[in-house]
């Protein structure tokens, strides 16, 4: 217990900022785009309070805050936090304002979009924190509310399909997720994360549900693995990710992505895996399939896209399955030294930071091509840009590059140690992989060349003034970002490296 | 406490008193109508900050009534009346809110809606099982003249359709009660009495008359396949009255099927538990299924009132304690938050545009006209759907954990219904309030529409905080309902764990 509740600070600031937002039902836009900017600024503010309180080296969860709840349902109030949530929580502190910024000249109904955004943020930093399922749950699924209303009423044209298909197929998940944990719930009599994963180290947890017979135990499994993995999402659920993303406004985009995406990825390190530890064993090597597929798969989709939105989309499928094709390895086996598996899971965690930097500075410069272009964002709309804009074609290209994996940038460290991980593990799985990073380049460099080289055309034949603005500082700070942690991913290692190793040190290794 | 049976004889006088008032004016009558009500709940909320949960429920009045029969008149709460009481003041008091713009016969009509309340108030409190039928008739009648005179669409039809049922559901419940009374040799109406005497009856004639009982309260909770006159009554009914029937008066049926049919017929429910639940269930994806297709959108909220009593049906025919105190907490829920939701689609949307077509509604894009009511129709939307934060949520999910320890295969089923509610809610909130993205202008005729006015406004966020109140803190409830069901008279029925 600490004297200053940081976590439900950290949750409840962004949620106050909406409420501020809303009873102020006369502030001008310029005056809601700031306060919302402020509001959103908090998470930041309140990631660097955790990390001067935070001891790396601590084992557990650090800066809990438990009460009970609902006495009936043993259900309990809990924050905590450890690396995988600290890394997170500065990701989530970084992406939103700068979706924010990416925002700014957004015209419609400003207020309520600012409202809308900082509750969704609050809610995504509550399921990096949240310990208990009653309380996690909270946030997971409140999520949705104002994704549904971000992507349906600022969207394109397809808006209102994709949200509706966006949350059908998310609700349709978390339906089979709380079966779950209703089966779990009876089977434990506890919600508690660290409760049932302590139960489930022991195989306690197994026996309890193998008790019901028959299809059951297995059922329990794939339930909340559906659920998550609908989130994430796993190939082949995943086919309502790219109208999402496609059709909603940039800044919504960059935090769809960014952010959003991270919360499925974080479920399977917080919840799936250490309260299944035997099932996801067993089930290693489809899974393992599965996250090749959104890997090799999400590659050459994104390869054959014209919409630079949609292929941007793709690449997230490709980019996100690394951090799941990583965890799968782990759990395959066998590890012929620890030191793999922090590898793999190290890289893991540091990928999630990364793409979330990367993929949401994408989505920002196609969110401008987007603009100029009104509402046209074809990769044949554009040409030769780069002579018109050529801040705006540096800072894109280097962001490609570190969505590609180039050494010095932060793409590449993450990928680099979930591969070298993967490759002591499942040698094919990596190899196979490889295909992946491969088309990665190939796309990204179809993107490059086709908007920004050769002659002026389409759009950018007209008048095309370089980016600027709002616009200009959020990709800055984000190609800043991508230079300091290619540079010194030491600055983020440190933060998990600790608890990587513990829960490699955890892991049978012959 | 003591003062609790005075909800019953203030709703009396006050509906007496507004069809008195109704005479000089129609603000007065309405003005009675809401003093009356909201003084019920005061009574209500008064009770229950000195309410100590206990096993057996605290006798308010005991007094003989008809000596010759043993029928005495005997009210008496425990944990699960507390919190429907709470309930029904709640309902009434929105309901009246609701209802400010009847300007037709409204002392009357207001009259006829605190007779209901009255009765309402006199089932939850009734501790003799004769008392209880006659409170329950009592409203009943009120019901079928509500819709009959204030009513809309095909209003003859669905007052009829749902007066019958109700009188079908009640005659097989006085069959069922007189049979066990008179063959077992009870001396009085006491459920106590009328659970000793009928533990004497083999299984087999227990097994009749736990059907005939439980099976006519389950008409007026809306059980599949006797659900068929909620849409249409709901429907046909004047917005204050469908807020009141999917609210409360669908309560008292499963309310019924609680605390009369299943303490005194234990051996019957273990014959028909699987029967029961399997209805339920049906009638909680069939109703979603159903609701999902439909074009007014009245109807939709009509078809997820008889999904979400599914809900309570499958609670209670779990039989456990977590599986019952969901149920009860379920039944709160749903009364609250159905209301909110006939409170939108048939006060704040029709009664401006005059239409409850999906097809029309979705080309004014109402959002902009009526930010307000969209904002509660999410709200309430969300909650309908289960979401965590409102009140369904830990209803739902003890119900669901309750089922899948009595049967994990009832709770896979169930939890396909929360995903169809889902599914059912988003497209009616989507049409009803934000169709027409395509064109962004506001079409010229709907531009005028008159403001939300005030008691709108008050009613919806009664309705909203009580929703989630009780979905952030569950605990205020179940700390009453939980002690309840330890009672001696359950201790047969609800067996298993305690949650």
């Amino acid at each position: 217990m600490t004297a200053c509740p940081i976590l439900s600070i950290a949750i409840f600031a962004p949620w106050a900022g909406a409420l501020l937002l809303a009873l102020v039902p006369r502030a001008s836009p310029a005056l809601s785009r700031a306060l919302a900017l402020v509001a959103s600024l908090s998470t930041l503010l309140a990631g660097f309070s955790a990390i001067a309180r935070f001891d790396p080296n601590a084992a557990g969860y650090q800066l809990v805050e438990r009460h009970a709840w609902v006495s009936a349902l043993n259900a309990h109030y809990c924050l905590g936090l450890d690396g995988l949530s600290l890394v997170l929580v500065l990701l989530t502190g970084i992406v939103a304002p700068a979706g924010l910024l990416a925002s700014w000249r957004q015209p419609r109904e400003v207020r309520l979009f600012g409202i809308l955004y900082l509750v969704l943020q609050g809610c995504a930093l509550g399921v990096f924190l949240a310990l208990d399922f009653f309380h996690w749950f909270l946030f997971w699924e409140l999520s949705l509310i104002p994704a549904f209303f971000l992507i349906k009423l600022w969207g394109g044209p397809g808006a209102s399909r994709a949200a509706y298909q966006f949350v059908i197929y998310t609700l349709a998940g978390s339906a089979f997720l709380l079966l779950g944990f209703v089966a779990l719930f009876v089977a434990s009599g506890s919600l508690d994360f660290d409760e049932l994963s302590r139960l489930a180290a022991t195989g306690g947890l197994s026996n309890r549900l193998a008790a019901l017979g028959g299809f059951w135990p297995k059922a329990v499994f794939l339930g909340v693995f559906l659920g998550l993995a609908v989130k994430v999402p796993l190939f082949p659920f995943h086919t309502w990710l790219p109208p999402a993303y496609a059709e909603a406004p940039a800044g919504v985009s960059m935090f769809l992505t960014g952010v959003m995406s991270k919360m499925g990825v974080y479920g399977f390190l917080r919840i799936l895996w250490p309260i299944f530890p035997s099932e996801i064993h067993a089930a290693a090597t489809p899974l393992l399939w599965l996250a090749l597929g959104g890997v090799v798969l999400g590659a050459f989709a994104a390869l054959r896209q014209r919409d630079l939105k949609r292929m941007i989309a793709y690449s997230s499928i490709n980019h996100v399955s690394y951090c799941l094709l990583a965890l799968f390895a782990v759990a395959a086996g066998p590890l012929k030294s620890a030191a793999v598996a922090s590898s793999a899971l190290g890289g893991a965690i540091l990928q999630m930071f990364n793409h979330g930097l990367s993929a949401s500075a994408l989505f920002l410069c196609v969110g401008v091509l987007e603009a100029r272009g009104g509402g046209r964002r074809g990769i044949g709309d554009f040409g030769g840009a780069r002579s018109a804009a050529p801040v705006f074609a540096g800072l894109c290209g280097i962001a490609m590059f570190s969505s590609i994996g180039l050494p010095g940038l932060n793409g590449f460290v993450g990928e680099f140690l979930i591969f070298r991980g993967v490759f002591g593990i499942v040698p094919w799985a990596a190899a196979t992989a490889c295909m992946g990073v491969l088309v990665t380049a190939l796309f990204y460099l179809t993107f490059w060349q086709r908007v920004f080289h050769g002659p002026r055309a389409g759009v950018s034949a007209g008048a095309f003034p370089d980016i600027a603005g709002a616009d200009r500082v959020a990709l800055a700070i984000l190609v800043a970002l991508m230079f300091l942690f290619g540079i010194a991913p030491q600055l983020l290692v440190g933060l998990f490296n600790p608890l990587v190793t513990a829960w490699a040190g955890g892991l049978p290794t012959p | 406490m003591r003062l609790l049976p005075w909800t019953i004889y203030l709703s009396l006088a006050g509906a007496m008193l507004s069809l008195a008032a109704g005479r000089r004016s129609a603000a007065a009558a309405r003005w009675v109508a809401l003093g009356t009500a909201a003084a019920a709940w005061g009574l209500v909320l008064a009770a229950a900050t000195g309410f100590s949960p206990s096993a057996l429920p605290q006798t308010l009045v005991d007094l003989d009534w008809i000596p010759s029969m043993g029928g005495r008149y005997h009210l008496a709460a425990d944990g699960i009346s507390m919190t429907l009481l709470v309930l029904t003041g709640l309902a009434a008091t929105a309901g009246i809110l609701f209802s400010w713009n009847i300007g037709e016969r409204t002392g009357e009509f207001f009259a006829f809606y605190l007779t209901l309340i009255a009765g309402v108030y006199g089932v939850f409190l009734s501790a003799d099982a004769l008392l209880f039928f006659v409170f329950y008739e009592l409203a009943i009648v009120p019901k079928y003249f509500l819709i009959a005179i204030w009513g809309s669409t095909n209003r003859e039809y669905g007052a009829m359709k749902l007066a019958l049922y109700s009188f079908a559901g009640s005659a097989l419940v006085l069959a069922g009660l007189l049979w066990a009374y008179a063959t077992g040799g009870a001396h009085s109406f006491a459920l106590a009495d009328l659970a000793s005497a009928a533990a004497r009856f083999p299984a087999g004639q227990q097994v009749a008359m736990f059907a005939l009982v439980f099976f006519g309260f389950a008409v007026l909770a809306g059980l599949f396949p006797f659900h068929t006159w909620a849409p249409t009554g709901h429907v046909a009914a004047p917005t204050g009255a469908s807020m009141l029937l999917a609210g409360v008066v669908m309560k008292l049926g499963a309310y019924g099927c609680l605390r009369v049919a299943m303490p005194l017929f234990p051996a019957g429910l273990a014959f028909w538990q699987p029967a029961i639940a399997w209805l339920a269930i049906i009638g909680i994806l069939y109703a979603g299924l159903v609701a999902l297709v439909q074009d007014d959108c009245k109807f939709v909220i009509g078809y997820s009132s008889v999904s979400h009593m599914g809900f309570v049906m499958l609670g209670l025919a779990a039989a456990n304690p977590r599986a019952v105190a969901g149920a009860v907490l379920q039944m709160f829920s749903h009364g609250v938050i159905a209301g909110l939701l006939f409170a939108v689609v048939g006060r704040m949307v029709y009664d401006r545009t005059h239409t409850r077509r999906l097809g029309d509604l979705r080309l004014l894009a109402l959002y902009r006209l009526l930010p307000f009511a969209a904002t509660v129709f999410v709200i309430a939307g969300l909650a309908s759907m289960g979401f965590p934060g409102f009140s369904g949520f830990p209803a739902e999910l003890s119900i669901l954990m309750g089922a899948w320890q009595a049967s994990p295969l009832w709770a896979a089923a169930a939890a396909l219904g929360v995903l169809i509610a889902a599914a059912f809610t988003l497209r009616v909130v989507q049409l009803t309030f934000f169709g027409g993205s395509g064109s962004r202008e506001t079409p010229a005729a709907s531009a005028a529409l008159p403001p939300i006015s005030w008691p709108e406004r008050t009613g919806a966020l009664l309705l909203i905080g009580a929703a989630v109140v009780i979905g952030l803190k569950p605990d205020l409830l179940l700390n009453w309902i939980v002690p309840s069901l330890q009672s001696p008279l359950f201790k047969a029925v609800i067996k298993g764990g305690a949650p």
